[in-house]
């Protein structure tokens, strides 16, 4: 089973290939088949494998092909290694990435570009499964570069309105300045360690590098920046809430699922470094607690459900990085495991709402539609309260408490932390929940007349096939959004499976401390959805956009900044893209080039200067010569 | 003498195609792709049979031969191909087809002298990877100019004729001093041994005062560098490339540039490697210079082909910080970008002509939303701009990658500068893409898609990025005796540093 490895890869790749060479000209079906195919087997290659790995004795597993680059003493293969870290993600991107193909069938159907929609999404699928299977950093690199690519073709995939265009360079090139930074961690560490191999660089690094070393720090610093840029932390967060120009099942996958979370899965891949550098470690947590607490307040504020939903991806990838900060491993990788499954709904419930009412993604333009798209309205309200971690019944309550427990375990700051977390719990009800009041209850609205609201594909159809294809994805997700977290708890088979791959947490010695919290938690998220009833919830008559209500829960000016979220895109065109491009102004004309035309200007000017002079006027000429004279015999004497 | 073949075989096919225009002008095109193939086959033989041939050659060589030119000043035919050599004559005769192809329907003027200069270019540049007798080396280095500056000033666009004298007053002031130190050189060594000569090998252990080793040495470097080109001797490449027809740019900026590269490694360091060595800060701060500058001046540009000119100066500079590195990853990385730039910033120039030809403009404000009308143009493009910001798997990466980790172990500085170059990478190519193939469709363009010649070059090159950037070891396995002839160290150790 296990030599079924190459496959998991492979398969997508060849559906991509297949679809671009073939550029449009096979009928849709094939197409679907052919893209949701070459996932679906995927996934049922992953599963084998899975099975295979699971009936070992859980040794990692290591398999090289060729040898990509090999110079001096560095030797770079193609080699996959699998563990259990590596296994729990290729099952994740196969098999909700399967779904989401699925889903694709349906909501592109009738685009121009669904032949090109399937290659660009197959292409990041095998780029994806690479960068988790990678056995060296420069493999894991490519798959990192190819992801980010596929990220920027799906982002702009609409490319006639200029915007989505802008929005995919935004998001490229922002995560390449991270990865960028990446790439010289890979250089630094290349150059000190003498390999790129995972497994051994770690070994070297260990053996070679006190903890708290200048150089571990910086190799985990220059990591850490690609792992921020990837997966939407700050500072490097502002190209995630553009990014939702793709279509909305791109988001799904690749905005909220699986290549965002690349930073989690790196800095879990390299833990041994950040072990080394426990301020770098440190910084992870807060970066995390930052994001997390930031993108949940941006969330409230938001009108597009697409930017709530993204702000709130945000929030939870920061909640995974204070895991990895506060070395809670498996709980970052958990939550990760949970996150895709209940976001990934969110964004496909989201997408069924925004075909039903014809393109439109203003919450405030929607209302009462948990009659009129029933199964939407349940599969969402799922979603939502997995998202708010509702106690017992949602994956998303056992994966977050586990990290709230780490925080508050950890011993720098970690009350701080833990107290981050729990205020952002609260925030996520509130704006998540804000969104099902709004969206699906009250008067109908919007699309007022929407008598005719159904569950449609995107020819606007409401075929059976297509129904099938929209619905089965989310009911699939919805109910891994309510077992998934059953995994861990209440036996914890999860963390005892991940701790084959990283280390354990450290728990709370304290049994009631941990009851307790476990019992705050569920009480500020079951508060956060009060709240957000009371104050959105319509009541009688539609609730009204914060620009036009009278009585706005918190000041115009603070909605504002979080709508913008918190202004940052306006501080970086300051900053970084108004400087570059008035630099770029500027040297537009080569002014190197100037000196040379300088050059050229004067021996012209010399040589019209010389053809003046012949005047052919012997009165000149004589003149000319006296002058000379003059001037030979003034020199003479004074020297 | 299968060296000289090389390059008799396009000089004689292009005095065929001069004098075959009146015959037919299809005949020209085919006989220049004739002679192409034919120079490729000889090629491929040497590669295959190179110990057979000629079983006496020096270690790291694969063919030598020489005769007496001009026995007075000691000056012979002598000519020798290594890995390095082959490498480029590779590449040489691959883009050289491309060009032919590109030119099909362009070029319909004066169509036979066309091809005569285009092949005579190539002949020259040809014999200049293969020379080692330093005068022949000159003297085929200005044979490959003054058809080049024909191509620019007969077919070439609106400003043709600056642009060509600039290229060629610049080149040739450059190799004035060339010319002046390789006498220089040749006369130390004649007054030391009693005997003229100007054998690559013969001059190689020559001993010099390191003041004049440092002059002698700069006459080579700045013909080299303004070639390459290095900031600040580039500015004859924008305006150059922006006038030239699309063949002449394809072998312009995909070989004529690397013929700099190749001096830098066969005959700077080698012949003079203290002074060398001594420059090398100067170089590779030059080389990060061009690196940004390029890149921020590219962004800038509204003409598609200005733009790709200065994506040049930025790519070079990755090669040039390669070469000064000097160290074995930085060598193979800096040799790699030297193919990967010629594949992938040829292929941009291809479809700038394309476009040209169909829209009869550059200007990128009078393009956009091209893709709904030329889908297979656009994906063509939109791949060479994604090699060209070097995308790991392609082969742009693998150079640029090697490049920095060499320059990384000895100048951290310069390669973390130059790194930041990737980023502005991206910033230009997508921008290009952008402006030209996205967007709102502009309703005055009418044009047709890529046809089946097109998308024969467009799918070789793009074959080729592809293979290079997964499978570059035989690029590398090529070039080894080369480096391991220079003396090119090792940087990387093997257990852990010390803690």
């Amino acid at each position: 089973m296990l030599d079924m490895l190459w496959l998991v890869p492979l398969l997508p790749l060849a559906g991509s290939a297949i679809l671009m060479v073939t550029r449009g000209e096979l009928s849709a079906r094939t197409v679907a088949v052919i893209g949701a195919g070459s996932v679906g087997l995927s996934a049922v290659a992953a599963l084998l494998v899975a099975s295979g790995f699971l009936a070992s004795d859980g040794d990692t597993v290591r398999s090289g092909i060729a040898t990509w680059i090999a110079s001096d003493r560095l030797v770079l293969r193609f080699g996959l290694h699998l563990d259990a870290l590596s296994l729990v993600m290729i099952l994740v991107i196969t098999l909700v990435g399967f779904l989401i193909h699925l889903y694709s069938t349906a909501y592109m159907a009738g685009d121009e570009g669904f032949s090109r929609f399937f290659a660009y999404m197959n292409l990041f699928t095998a780029a994806m499964l690479v960068l988790v299977l990678a056995d060296n950093l420069l493999l894991l690199y490519l798959g990192w570069e190819g992801v980010g690519l596929c990220s920027y073709l799906l982002i702009g995939f609409w490319y006639k309105d200029p915007a989505n265009g802008y929005a995919a360079r935004k998001a490229f090139v922002v995560t390449r300045a991270g990865d960028t930074a990446m790439l010289i961690g890979l250089l630094l560490l290349a150059t000190s360690l003498g390999t790129l191999e995972i497994a051994e660089l770690l070994e070297r690094a260990e053996s070679s590098w006190a903890v708290g070393s200048g150089i571990a720090t910086a190799a985990a610093a220059l990591l850490l920046a690609g792992a921020v840029g990837k997966s939407a932390q700050l500072p490097l967060q502002t190209w995630l809430p553009d990014a939702m120009a793709g279509p909305t099942p791109v988001s799904a996958l690749i905005h909220a699922a699986t290549m965002v979370t690349a930073g989690v899965y790196l800095i879990a891949r390299t833990h041994t470094l950040f072990s080394l550098a426990p301020d770098v470690q440190l910084a992870v947590a807060v970066i995390g607690a930052l994001t997390l607490l930031g993108a949940a307040f941006a969330a409230l504020a938001q009108r597009d459900i697409k930017r709530i939903l993204a702000y709130s991806t945000m929030s939870q990838i920061g909640y995974m990085f204070l895991a990895l900060g506060v070395g809670a491993w498996s709980a970052a990788i958990f939550h990760f495991m949970t996150h895709a499954f209940f976001k990934a709904l969110l964004f496909l419930a989201a997408g069924a709402l925004i075909l039903a009412l014809h393109h439109e993604q203003d919450i405030f333009r929607m209302g009462g539609l948990r009659r009129r798209l029933p199964a939407v309205f349940w599969t969402f309200l799922i979603g939502a309260a997995a998202l708010a971690s509702v106690p017992l019944v949602t994956s998303g309550f056992y994966s977050k408490e586990q990290i709230l427990a780490g925080a508050w375990a950890f011993d720098r700051g970690g009350a701080l932390l833990g107290l981050a977390g729990l205020v952002a719990a609260f925030v996520t009800s509130v704006y998540i929940f804000r969104a099902v009041f709004i969206v699906f209850f009250g008067p109908q609205a919007g699309h007022g007349d929407a008598a005719d609201v159904a569950l449609v594909d995107g020819r606007g159809e409401s075929t059976r096939g297509g129904r099938i294809a929209l619905l089965l994805p989310l009911v699939a997700l919805a109910m891994l959004s309510i077992v998934g977290g059953f995994v861990d708890a209440p036996a914890s088979a999860f963390s005892d499976f991940m701790s084959t791959a990283l280390p354990r947490a450290e728990t709370a010695e304290n049994e009631t401390a941990a009851v307790m919290l476990e019992i705050t938690a569920a009480i500020v998220s079951l508060a956060g959805i009060v709240v957000a009833y009371r104050l959105f919830f319509p009541h009688g008559g539609r609730v009204k956009a914060p620009a036009v209500r009278e009585r706005a829960p918190w000041p115009a000016a603070l909605d504002r900044l979080w709508a913008s979220g918190w202004g940052f895109d306006r501080a970086y065109d300051a900053l970084f893209v108004k400087p570059f491009v008035a630099i770029a102004a500027a040297l537009r004309g080569d002014p190197v080039d100037d000196a040379y035309s300088g050059v050229a200007a004067g021996l012209r000017a010399a040589w019209r200067g010389a053809a003046e002079s012949q005047t052919g006027e012997l009165r000149w000429y004589a003149a000319g010569m006296l002058a000379g004279l003059v001037i030979v015999l003034a020199v003479a004497l004074l020297l | 003498m299968i060296l000289a073949w090389l390059i008799v075989v396009p000089l004689v096919a292009g005095a065929l195609a001069w004098l075959g225009e009146r015959q037919s002008v299809r005949l020209c095109r085919w006989i220049a792709l004739l002679a192409l193939g034919a120079d490729l086959a000889l090629l491929a033989a040497i590669w295959l049979n190179a110990p057979a041939i000629d079983p006496t050659v020096r270690s790291g060589w694969l063919v030598e031969a020489a005769r007496p030119w001009i026995p007075r000043f000691g000056i012979d035919f002598h000519v020798a191909m290594d890995g390095l050599g082959l490498l480029m004559v590779a590449l040489t005769l691959f883009l050289g087809i491309v060009a032919v192809a590109c030119s099909w329907t362009e070029i319909r003027e004066r169509v036979g002298f066309f091809h005569a200069n285009l092949l005579w270019s190539i002949a020259g540049i040809v014999g200049v990877f293969v020379a080692l007798d330093l005068f022949l080396f000159f003297f085929l280095w200005e044979v490959m100019l003054v058809p080049m500056y024909f191509l620019i000033a007969i077919w070439g666009h609106e400003n043709r004729i600056y642009s060509a004298i600039k290229f060629f007053i610049f080149t040739q002031a450059s190799s004035l001093l060339m010319l002046a130190s390789i006498v220089g050189l040749a006369w130390i060594n004649a007054s030391a041994t009693g005997e003229w000569t100007f054998n690559y090998f013969a001059l190689l252990g020559t001993d010099l005062e390191p003041n004049i080793a440092m002059w002698l040495m700069l006459g080579f470097f700045i013909a080299f560098a303004v070639k390459l080109p290095a900031v600040p001797f580039h500015t004859w490449l924008p305006d150059a490339h922006t006038d030239a027809p699309t063949a002449g740019s394809i072998i312009l900026a995909g070989v004529l540039l690397k013929t700099g590269a190749y001096g830098l490694i066969r005959f700077v360091v080698p012949l003079f490697p203290d002074a060398a060595m001594r420059i090398a800060p100067v170089a590779m701060a030059l080389a990060v210079a061009g690196i940004l500058y390029g890149a921020v001046l590219a962004f800038a540009q509204v003409d598609f082909k200005r733009l790709v000119a200065y994506t040049s100066v930025s790519h070079l500079g990755f090669v040039l910080l390669g070469i000064f590195a000097w160290n074995e990853l930085a060598l193979q990385g800096a040799i790699m970008g030297m193919i990967a730039h010629g594949l992938s910033t040829g292929g941009l120039f291809a479809v700038a002509g394309a476009l040209q030809e169909r829209l009869h403009t550059r200007d990128m404000r009078r393009m956009g939303g091209l893709w709904l009308r030329l889908p297979r143009m656009g994906a063509v493009a939109l791949f060479f701009a994604i090699a060209s910001l070097g995308l790991p798997g392609l082969a742009n990466f693998v150079a640029e990658f090697l490049v920095l980790l060499g320059s990384f172990a000895v100048a951290p500085a310069a390669a973390v500068l130059a790194a930041v170059g990737l980023i502005f990478a991206a910033v230009y190519s997508l921008v290009l893409i952008q402006r030209s193939f996205h967007g709102p469709a502009k309703k005055e363009i009418r044009a047709t898609d890529f046809d089946r010649r097109e998308m024969a070059w467009s799918a070789a090159m793009i074959v080729a990025l592809v293979w290079l950037g997964l499978r570059p070891q035989p690029v590398f396995d090529a070039a080894r005796p080369t480096l391991e002839e220079l003396g090119v160290p090792a940087v990387l150790s093997d257990e852990g540093a010390e803690p």
